[in-house]
């Protein structure tokens, strides 16, 4: 079993290709999802179209450039010229002051402006309204704060675990999360296919070596280096990323681990029923990659799913390792918050190596 | 004699095809056996159920005693098995690959190395080299190596001179009589009927079914025909025609020679003659004795 793992590394480290998919992937990814796939939107150009001119248009229209959301681009001189900058493309969102704006303002506390956005991309418009919205609802608050007329109520909307609203705490956790499980379960199946594509594992079986050595002569090589791989995004999102650390690190770290050897006990299932490298890739691309990213609520909340898709999503490891990891990094959970999923992952675990085992062929077909 | 392999009936059937139909023969303990034939008679299959590599559908197998269905742990632990295609890892080196297969086997190069000393020595010089960048009659050779780094009783090598050079093929058939000197039971398959002549007994396999089993002096002596050698200049066309006479019993191009067997009865001269008037005036003929190709040629012309 040692020489097993011996060897394991050794073809590892051989083959660049091998390190590339291991190292460089994963930290392209949270180098990539963390500086330009954000979905926080800076500098966004707007256009107005302001009827008014006065003081309070001005004003607001001042509050909305200075802020780091929105730049202010052109006045437009007709309703019709709305259309128009929206098809150039740079302009996104337009705000129309009512005439008078001002005037009305002071005399019957309630004036009239209209905000439309581009909505081509719907997520990119609501989040520019409610930009808007904000910065509007701020102005007039300072500007009642001393008309006893202006009384109201006042929500002060506060957002725990993630103030600022960082798409990046939401990414890091779902990068790891797909990442592990698509390294770890693809790299074994693809190992343990090639031996069968080359002929080598004929020679293995011809031997006194036992299933349960070869596949944790695999796991293990498998298990260091994906282990490796998450305190390197670790550590990147520490560092770059400034994700807040506080968390139970041990748990953590077991956690992971845990995960981890679930992934590389689904590779090792993934190679049993593969018979070439090509069909274990694919399998492991297509049956776990899009799965994962599509409902493991990485990306789209998993409460607006369909039912269906709903308890397809209850199978996914990677939606409950999700939830571990976010609640230890971002809430400071600890084992008896997350002990539920965690018993999930570890009966997966359980599940899947029973599985290759069973199915491991100690003969040829 | 103690008998190292005994093959009962031994059927094993893929869809459509029959690959392995009720084979029987046995193997004496330290012989070098061959079995002969072209591809697809079979031989792959035998050697993989004698390696416990498949389970057959029909009939029974026992390799040193040992059932290869019932006991295949213990035939694993004791047999050689060298496939047919190159099947050691090829981003590993010479000797990393020898470290890996003798930890495999829970022994080590040390313990083991004067059973491979004499194939080993040969590659020894470039024990550093990835096995990928060997060629094919190094590669053979450090098959070979590991095959035996655990002093199996038996050794299978399935197609072992398939691919590789004539001069290699020379070397490799003396390495494996150095080895049966040691005692050890060779089993060997190929496709060459020449190394047919290098085995202490053969088996001619087509199409599933054994057509014979013995010595190959058995073999040639057993020739029941008078074998004629006739050279031409326009050797293919001349088989050609040969073909079509009815006097002629098999005729087969070897080299540069036509090997010719007439129906009883047939006059060579008469044939010959004829043949000459076709526009063949450089005919030579002679009476030639057979070789063990020739048997075969027989054998299968046969069924």
């Amino acid at each position: 079993m040692k020489e097993f793992i011996i060897k394991e590394f050794k073809q590892i480290f051989r083959d660049y290709r091998t390190m590339t998919i291991l190292f460089g992937i994963p930290i392209a990814q949270v180098l990539l999802f963390g500086f330009a796939l954000t979905m926080d939107l800076k500098n966004v150009h707007f256009a107005v179209l302001d009827l008014a001119k006065d003081e309070h248009s001005r004003k607001i229209i001042d509050k909305m450039d200075a802020s780091d959301y929105f730049i202010f681009d052109r006045y437009l001189s007709s309703f019709d010229e709305i259309e128009t900058v929206f098809k150039e493309g740079i302009v996104k969102e337009v705000i129309v002051f009512e005439p008078n704006f001002s005037q009305i303002l002071t005399k019957e506390n309630s004036a009239q402006l209209q905000i439309i956005a581009d909505a081509s991309d719907p997520n990119v418009a609501n989040i520019l309204v409610n930009y808007t919205q904000a910065i509007i609802t701020n102005y007039q608050q300072n500007l009642f704060a001393d008309n006893p007329l202006g009384k109201m109520v006042r929500p002060e909307p506060m957002f725990k675990y993630n103030p600022a609203l960082k798409s990046v705490y939401m990414f890091v956790p779902g990068i790891i999360t797909v990442i592990l499980l698509l390294v770890s379960a693809m790299m074994t199946s693809i190992s343990i296919a090639r031996e069968k594509e080359l002929g080598t594992m004929e020679v293995l079986l011809v031997s006194p070596i036992k299933p349960i050595q070869i596949i944790v002569g695999k796991v293990i090589p498998y298990m260091v280096l994906s282990f490796l791989n998450f305190v390197i995004i670790l550590l990147l999102s520490f560092l770059v990323f400034d994700m807040p650390s506080s968390g139970n690190m041990p748990l953590l770290l077991a956690e992971t681990f845990l995960y981890i050897f679930m992934s590389l006990a689904l590779g090792i299932f993934i190679s049993t029923v593969s018979s070439s490298q090509q069909t274990a890739m694919m399998l492991s691309m297509f049956a776990l990659l899009l799965p994962t990213i599509l409902l493991s609520g990485f990306i789209f909340p998993i409460k607006n799913m369909p039912d269906i898709l709903i308890w397809i999503s209850h199978i996914m490891p990677s939606k409950w390792f999700i939830i571990i990891i976010k609640g230890i990094m971002l809430k400071g959970a600890g084992l008896m918050d997350v002990w539920f999923e965690t018993l999930i992952i570890l009966a997966q675990t359980i599940f899947f190596i029973i599985l290759s085992i069973k199915k491991f062929k100690i003969r040829l077909t | 004699m103690s008998k190292s392999v005994i093959i009962q009936n031994l059927s094993k059937i893929y869809p459509g095809v029959k690959a392995l139909d009720g084979i029987s023969c046995t193997v004496n303990k330290g012989e070098i056996f061959g079995f002969i034939g072209p591809d697809g008679a079979g031989k792959t299959t035998l050697f993989r159920i004698l390696t416990s590599l498949l389970i057959p559908d029909e009939g029974t197998a026992t390799v040193d005693g040992d059932d290869v269905v019932k006991d295949y742990k213990s035939i694993r632990a004791k047999v050689g098995y060298m496939p047919g295609k190159f099947s050691l890892y090829q981003d590993l080196s010479v000797e990393e690959n020898l470290k890996f297969f003798a930890g495999v086997f829970k022994t080590t190069i040390a313990e083991n190395y004067h059973l491979i000393e004499g194939i080993y020595k040969q590659i020894e010089p470039f024990k550093h080299r990835l096995a990928g960048n060997l060629s094919g009659g190094m590669k053979q050779k450090l098959a070979l190596s590991c095959a035996l780094i655990h002093k199996p009783t038996v050794l299978f090598l399935d197609e072992p001179t398939t691919g590789v050079d004539a001069v290699s093929r020379k070397e490799f058939w003396e390495m494996l009589h150095q080895l049966k000197s040691t005692g050890l039971t060779i089993i060997v398959s190929t496709p060459y009927m020449d190394e047919a002549a290098l085995c202490d007994r053969v088996a001619l396999l087509q199409n599933g079914k054994i057509l014979s089993i013995a010595s190959p002096e058995e073999i040639v002596a057993g020739f029941p025909h008078k074998l004629y050698g006739i050279k031409s200049e326009k050797l293919y066309p001349l088989n050609e025609l040969l073909k079509l006479e009815k006097q002629v019993h098999s005729t087969y191009l070897f080299g540069d020679s036509i090997h010719l067997v007439l129906q009883q009865n047939a006059s060579i001269d008469i044939l010959m003659e004829k043949i000459k008037t076709k526009n063949f005036d450089d005919l030579e003929w002679e009476i030639i004795s057979p070789d063990i190709e020739d048997c075969f040629m027989e054998l299968m012309h046969k069924t």
